[in-house]
C-alpha cells in the first residue's frame, strides 16, 4: 500500500447526497478479476449519457474542476461492499474523499487501499462546497499526521478523526494482513480453546 | 452481573486479542465467497506467497454473474465465463468446497448457506457481499466485507475490527393481513433513513420478529445494510432450532442438543443497555412501496409521495419521473422481478403463487421469477407452484442474483419501471436508466397480474 502523509490539491465538488457504490462503479463493470482498469468507468452512468455521449452537466466533465480530492455529499459510499468502488475512485486519480458521513464498508475499503476518507462536519462541508464552487482554483490541504483539513489562504480548517491504528497503517503503508499474519500464534491458541 | 446483549455475547466470545487504542482481532468461523469479490483476494495471497489458512471454513458458490437460463450450456459472455472459471480454479487449487453453477446446492450465497445449515447461532460469518447481514436472522454475527478483508480472512481466519455500537429496533403487536416481513423492514428504513444504522449492529426484537418464520427473519436482517447497519440480529429461539435441525451441515444427535443448550444462553439479558433504541407498533405497518432511489424513500402503498426541498431528493424524483404529492396506485408497470437474496425463498414463491392461482399475468408485464437456489427451484416444482406460474403465464427461471444487480443479461430496459422484491432501488441498479420500485412478493405478484400498482389491502380476504 502507498504511504499517505499530506496532500495539497484542488478539489472536485460532487454535491450529491447518498452517493451509492452502484453509481461509483455499476455492477456490469465488476467482471474483471484484477484491480486495474476501474478508473475509466468511475461514475460511468453520470459521466456518460445512454448513447455514449459525454454528459456535460456532470461535474467530472467540467474542465474547470480538477484535482485529486473528491468532495461529496452526506452518506458517501452507501450500498454494496464492492471494493471496486475504492479501486475505481483511486484509478481515476483521487487520493482523498471528503464527506460529512461515510458508509461503513466503503470507509473500510478505502482505508485498506490507501484512499483517505476525511469525515468533516456538515458546516465545514457546506463551506468547502461554497469555496470550491465559487473558485475552482481553491487549494485544499489534508494533513494526516495532524488530522487537519484546511483551505489554503483562507481561515478555514477543521480537525478530522481517524482510528489511531489505521492512521499508523496509512502513514507507513502497512496493511492488516501483515499484522494478522504476525499474530498467527495467538490465533491458533484461540482456536485451540474456543468456548462456543 | 454484567448484562450483555446478544451481539456482545457473540462478539466477545470471538475476540482473539485487542490492540491498545485500536481494533480487535475477531475470529471468523465461516467464510462464504462468490465469483465477483474473491478473485483479487486470491491473487493478493498468491502474489505475497501466503497460503489459505483454513480452507475448510470457506464455502463458495457462483451467483452474481450467472445466467438464469440455459445454465447447462457454456456461458456466452467471455468475461463472465472467465470470472466463473477463475473461481473454480481458485477453489480447486486451495481445497475449498464450491457449489458451482448447476450443482444441486448452488444458489445465492445468502439463500444456500442457511438452507444447508452452514449458518448457525452464535457464530461469526463474513462474505464479500453487503447482504451477509441476512445470516444474523439466526443470532449469528454476520456482515459484508471488502475484498481486502476477504484476503485477510483467507490469510488468518480473522479480521481487524473496532466493535460496533449496539442498536435495538423493537416492533410489538400483530402484523395486519397482507403485511409481510419485507414491509416491516421497508417501513423501518423509511422511518429511520439510510444511515441511521451506520456504525451499529442492530438487534430486532419484539413479538413481530418472535412470531416470524426464519425466512421472514432473513428478509428483515438482509436489509439491515440499507439503513447503514453492518449487521442485523434476531435472538435464536425454538423457531431457529427447528429450522436448523437435520440440515446438511447442522450438528447431529447429542452434539445438536449440546449446541441448542448453548444457543439458549445467547439472547440479550434482561436489562442490558443498547447505545440506541427505536420502538414501533405493528399496527402502524402497511404494505410498503418505494418511490425514490434509495431504500429509505418508502411509503405505505396508499400514501402520496412526500415533498422535500432538497436537491438530492428532487434529483431522485426526477430520475424516477415521479412528482411529490402523487400516489403510485394505478401506475402502469411493465416489469416485475421476484427474486434476490431478500425474497427468493420458498415462502416468497408460496405467497406469490397463492395470489396468482387462477389469475393471469397482465399482457404488458414481463415477469421474472428467479429462485434463490437449486433447492428452492426443486421445491417450487415439487409443491406444484411452477404449474400455477406456468398456467398464469409466468416464467420460472434458474437460480442466481439476476435482475437485483443486473450483472448478467437480466436487465430492466432504460426508463422502465420494475416492481421488484430485491433490496436496492439505486439509479441504474437493475439496468442503465431502469427505475426500481421495491416491494414485497405479494405486491409484486399483484402488480404482475394487474399490470399496474394496486392497493393490495383491498384485494385481501
Amino acid at each position: 500500500m502507498e504511504k499517505f502523509t499530506t496532500l495539497r490539491s484542488t478539489a472536485i465538488p460532487l454535491n450529491i447526497e447518498n452517493v451509492d457504490t452502484d453509481q461509483i462503479i455499476p455492477a456490469r463493470f465488476l467482471k474483471a478479476t484484477d484491480k486495474k482498469g476501474f478508473g475509466g468507468n468511475v461514475f460511468r452512468d453520470w459521466r456518460f449519457n445512454e448513447d455514449g455521449s459525454v454528459n456535460t452537466d456532470f461535474v467530472l466533465n467540467n474542465s474547470q474542476f480538477y484535482g485529486s480530492i473528491l468532495v461529496a455529499g452526506n452518506n458517501f459510499g452507501c450500498g454494496s461492499s464492492r471494493e471496486h468502488a475504492a479501486w475505481a475512485i483511486m484509478g481515476y486519480g483521487f487520493k482523498v474523499v471528503v464527506s460529512s458521513f461515510f458508509a461503513d464498508i466503503f470507509k473500510g475499503n478505502a482505508l485498506n487501499n490507501g484512499l483517505l476518507p476525511v469525515q468533516i462536519s456538515e458546516q465545514f462541508l457546506s463551506d468547502l462546497f461554497d469555496e470550491i464552487e465559487s473558485n475552482p482554483q481553491t487549494v485544499v490541504k489534508v494533513n494526516l499526521e495532524d488530522q487537519v483539513i484546511s483551505v489554503e489562504d483562507k481561515n478555514l480548517s477543521e480537525r478530522f478523526e481517524i482510528d489511531a491504528y489505521k492512521k499508523t497503517c496509512l502513514i507507513n503503508g502497512y496493511d492488516d494482513i501483515d499484522y494478522l499474519i504476525n499474530n498467527k500464534e495467538l490465533i491458533e491458541a484461540f482456536e485451540a480453546q474456543k468456548t462456543y | 452481573m454484567n448484562k450483555k446483549t446478544l451481539f456482545d455475547k457473540v462478539w466477545d466470545s470471538h475476540v482473539v486479542s485487542s490492540i491498545e487504542n485500536g481494533p480487535q482481532i475477531l475470529y471468523i468461523d465461516r467464510h462464504l465467497i462468490h465469483e465477483v469479490t474473491s478473485p483479487q483476494a486470491f491473487n493478493e495471497l498468491e502474489n505475497r506467497g501466503i497460503p489459505i489458512f483454513r480452507p475448510d471454513q470457506i464455502i463458495a458458490t457462483a451467483d452474481h454473474n450467472t445466467p438464469t437460463l440455459n445454465q447447462d450450456q457454456p456461458i456466452k459472455d467471455a468475461l463472465s465465463r472467465k470470472q466463473l472459471e477463475q473461481l473454480s480454479e481458485n477453489c480447486k487449487k486451495n481445497n475449498i468446497t464450491l457449489y458451482e453453477l448447476g450443482h444441486k446446492y448452488n444458489g445465492i450465497v445468502h439463500v444456500m448457506a442457511p438452507e444447508l445449515g452452514i449458518t448457525q447461532p452464535g457464530i461469526t460469518m463474513v462474505c464479500g457481499d453487503s447482504h451477509t447481514s441476512t445470516h444474523g436472522a439466526f443470532g449469528a454475527i454476520a456482515f459484508g466485507i471488502g475484498t481486502s478483508q476477504v484476503a485477510q480472512v483467507f490469510a488468518s481466519q480473522c479480521l481487524l475490527l473496532k466493535k460496533p455500537k449496539s442498536l435495538r429496533v423493537t416492533v410489538n403487536g400483530k402484523l395486519k393481513n397482507g403485511v409481510l416481513p419485507k414491509d416491516v423492514i421497508l417501513y423501518i428504513i423509511s422511518k429511520l433513513g439510510t444511515n441511521a444504522g451506520t456504525g451499529y449492529f442492530c438487534e430486532y426484537a419484539g413479538s413481530v420478529f418472535e412470531d416470524m418464520s426464519m425466512e421472514g427473519r432473513m428478509t428483515v436482517c438482509n436489509m439491515s445494510i440499507e439503513m447503514g447497519a453492518r449487521g442485523g440480529m434476531i435472538a435464536p429461539d425454538q423457531t431457529t432450532f427447528d429450522y436448523i435441525k437435520g440440515r446438511k451441515f447442522s450438528p447431529k444427535g447429542e452434539e445438536f442438543e449440546k449446541k441448542v443448550n448453548y444457543w439458549k444462553t445467547l439472547p440479550t439479558d434482561e436489562g442490558a443497555v443498547f447505545d440506541n433504541e427505536y420502538t414501533f407498533d405493528a399496527d402502524d405497518i402497511e404494505p410498503m412501496i418505494t418511490y425514490g432511489t434509495n431504500p429509505g424513500m418508502g411509503i405505505k402503498i396508499t400514501e402520496t409521495i412526500p415533498e422535500e426541498d432538497n436537491a438530492s431528493f428532487k434529483k431522485s424524483l426526477n430520475y424516477m419521473d415521479f412528482k411529490a404529492g402523487e400516489r403510485l396506485i394505478d401506475k402502469p408497470i411493465n416489469y416485475v422481478f421476484i427474486g434476490s437474496c431478500t425474497n427468493s425463498r420458498i415462502e416468497d414463491f408460496r405467497v406469490a403463487a397463492n395470489y396468482i392461482k387462477g389469475k393471469q399475468k397482465a399482457d404488458n408485464v414481463t415477469a421474472w421469477l428467479v429462485p434463490g437456489s437449486k433447492q428452492v427451484e426443486a421445491q417450487i416444482i415439487e409443491e406444484g407452484l411452477k404449474a400455477i406460474f406456468d398456467e398464469a403465464g409466468f416464467e420460472l427461471r434458474q437460480p442466481g442474483c439476476s435482475a437485483c444487480l443486473a450483472m448478467n443479461d437480466d436487465k430492466i430496459p432504460q426508463g422502465e419501471y420494475c416492481v421488484s422484491t430485491s433490496n436496492r432501488n439505486f439509479e441504474g441498479r437493475q439496468g442503465q436508466g431502469a427505475r426500481t420500485i421495491l416491494a414485497s412478493p405479494l405486491v409484486a405478484a399483484a402488480t404482475a397480474v394487474e399490470g399496474k400498482i394496486i392497493d393490495i389491502t383491498k384485494h385481501l380476504n
